[in-house]
């Protein structure tokens, strides 16, 4: 499904040879967001009623700029303004808009577009503006399938973010995460996937056995995590598309901390035995099963860097969890955490220069960042509970879960789903239809 | 001046007595626990009579306390008498670790009771290990008498 990106992108960005005056530093926790106007998307008659028909929206254009319009407001780097103060419609906004109105509201930037249906298609354009200087950005035009119309707001989101921070963006992504019901001395999970907006939420097993940790492929179409099918807890391979599932190779006991080797051939896992655990890969083509590392003490959540050639990860032989790094065969190993406390879920920054880690320091649980040497060490954000942290395709992101202390009477657990920047600003939490925990961020499914 | 060393007496006398209490606090075994090893039984069901069915371990340990060797030679002498029954060890952490390591240290903990039933004679092909990690806690509490109760290892008739 993930697969069948049916998306024709048609005009590219037209070259600008101008500099703009509007950017956005994403470098620093940002305490000034850019207002910026998200004009609705102006809609002829015609293709208002078609996509009525089709998807149950009054008017299209409308709700798309409102999907642009939160994804830019999640984000925390922009403050969309109010769509009531706004002076012009929006097919004339988009032809030309009239910058001393958009000026007049303090807009900085503004977003304007037109969408149209063609041929049982939905086919859209937008451009960015800027105000101050009075100029066009980028414009854009694609066409999709009608229920393709969300991801639509996320494309234009992740263009207009790229455009003003230089950046790419995250919005055309997806989250899959275990979904937790009931007591928590039994819970019920299941996978789940959704948008990284909390919506289009999906269910990909039944509940009738306990899974956790899922994690996607580097191309969204599988995704690997453990499962207690049979009371025998393995790591599985899951195609989202097809629904196949497998057991990943043939082991004498648990298999568990799964994730995929970026170029998406291997699986690198844990597999403990006689109270040891180890980190093994095995190949997924061949089914070649490696053991990467040979230690009394438990080692596991390994985690590769994005060129394939190191692995991050946690291990007790210091006699505490601490982070290691090794390279792909197992070899050099270096212990990199060495600050006050116990380390894990060691997960290396898709930009490579920086390794994400839940860390435990008198009783608290901390999300925080450190370089690949173990340098730099940065605490994000403190709780009674968080783990798990997931880092968002370009980095600058990263979604975790935290868990609620209960009462004295063991009620009002909760899981949820929490996000914030790599700056340390702008923690939020991802609305979820449940509880939920084990958050695995994809790449962007359009590129 | 005095008053001030009536002041200063006092504040040291407070001192003291807040050394003490923390000391006491550390090292006394204050009702169900024993250092942080749970010892009541609360949640402990039995195998057959007189022999419970489960050991607890302290924080991030998987070391055999006295009293767990005492339950587990307890357990082993009825496997021995009742050949015919195969059990699982279900090894559990508390809430207060990593999902992933916690599957480890539940691994670890129900290998552990595992060596010990064998050392005491039962066949390993009777004996086969679960680990849970955090993921069934029997106290739904977040305080220490709850975390103790859940640092565990079930054993659990398999047939």
């Amino acid at each position: 499904m993930i697969r069948k990106i049916y998306l024709l992108i048609i005009l590219l960005i037209l070259p600008l040879k101008v500099f703009a005056l509007v950017e956005v530093d994403i470098t620093r926790g940002n305490l000034n967001p850019l207002p910026v106007a998200v004009s609705p998307l102006a809609i002829d008659k015609n293709s208002k009623e078609n996509f009525k028909k089709i998807l149950k929206k009054k008017n299209l254009g409308l709700e798309i700029s409102k999907i642009v319009e939160n994804n830019l407001k999640q984000s925390g780097l922009f403050n969309p303004l109010d769509k009531k103060a706004f002076l012009q419609e929006p097919d004339i906004a988009n032809l030309k808009p009239r910058f001393e109105d958009w000026n007049l509201i303090k807009a900085q930037a503004l977003v304007t577009g037109r969408v149209t249906f063609v041929d049982e298609k939905l086919r859209v354009e937008f451009r960015l503006w800027d105000v101050l200087a009075g100029r066009e950005m980028m414009a854009l035009a694609f066409t999709t399938v009608p229920s393709n119309w969300r991801r639509v707001g996320h494309i234009i989101t992740d263009k207009v973010y790229e455009r003003l921070t230089g950046e790419k963006g995250y919005f055309d992504t997806r989250i899959i995460y275990i979904s937790e019901k009931g007591p928590k001395t039994n819970r019920i999970k299941k996978l789940a996937i959704m948008d990284q907006d909390g919506f289009n939420n999906k269910f990909l097993t039944l509940g009738n056995e306990l899974v956790l940790t899922p994690r996607f492929s580097p191309t969204n179409q599988m995704v690997t995590y453990l499962s207690y099918f049979r009371n025998l807890p393995r790591v599985y391979l899951l195609d989202i598309e097809t629904g196949m599932q497998e057991v990943v190779g043939d082991f004498p006991g648990m298999t568990f901390a799964p994730r995929f080797s970026p170029d998406g051939k291997k699986i690198i896992m844990s597999f403990a035995k006689d109270g040891n655990s180890d980190i093994y890969t095995m190949d997924l083509e061949n089914r070649i099963v490696e053991r990467i590392s040979n230690h009394p003490s438990i080692d596991t959540s390994p985690s590769y860097s994005p060129d394939g050639k190191y692995i991050t990860f946690n291990s007790d032989r210091s006699g505490y969890q601490q982070i290691y790094i090794m390279n792909s065969k197992g070899k050099n190993v270096k212990r990199i955490s060495f600050g006050n406390g116990l380390y894990g879920t060691p997960v290396w920054s898709p930009r490579g220069d920086l390794i994400a880690f839940t860390k435990l320091h008198k009783g608290k649980f901390y999300i925080g960042v450190m370089r690949t040497d173990g340098t730099g060490e940065r605490l994000l954000t403190e709780n009674f509970y968080q783990e798990a942290p997931s880092w968002s395709p370009n980095g600058r992101v990263l979604i975790f879960y935290r868990e609620s202390k209960t009462n004295s009477k063991g009620e009002g657990f909760s899981a949820k789903l929490w996000s914030i920047d790599l700056t340390g600003y702008n923690e939020r939490m991802v609305e979820t239809e449940t509880d939920a925990s084990d958050p695995s961020w994809s790449s962007l499914l359009s590129n | 001046m005095n008053l001030s060393k009536i002041l200063k007496n006092g504040f040291l006398i407070l001192i003291a007595s807040l050394v003490l209490t923390a000391c006491a606090t550390k090292k006394t075994t204050t009702g169900q626990l024993q250092g942080d090893v749970y010892t009541g039984t609360d949640s402990v069901e039995y195998l057959a009579s007189g022999v419970p069915d489960r050991v607890f371990f302290a924080t991030n340990e998987t070391v055999l306390t006295t009293a767990s060797r005492e339950t587990l030679r307890k357990q082993a002498a009825w496997l021995r008498k009742n050949s015919d029954i195969n059990v699982v060890l279900e090894g559990h952490a508390d809430e207060r670790g990593t999902r992933e390591y916690n599957l480890a240290l539940g691994e670890r903990r129900a290998n552990s009771a595992k060596d010990y039933l064998m050392t005491y004679g039962i066949s390993s092909d009777r004996i086969s290990v679960l680990s849970y990690g955090k993921e069934r806690p029997v106290d739904s509490g977040s305080n220490p008498l709850s975390w103790s109760k859940n640092r565990r290892s079930v054993t659990v008739k398999a047939n």
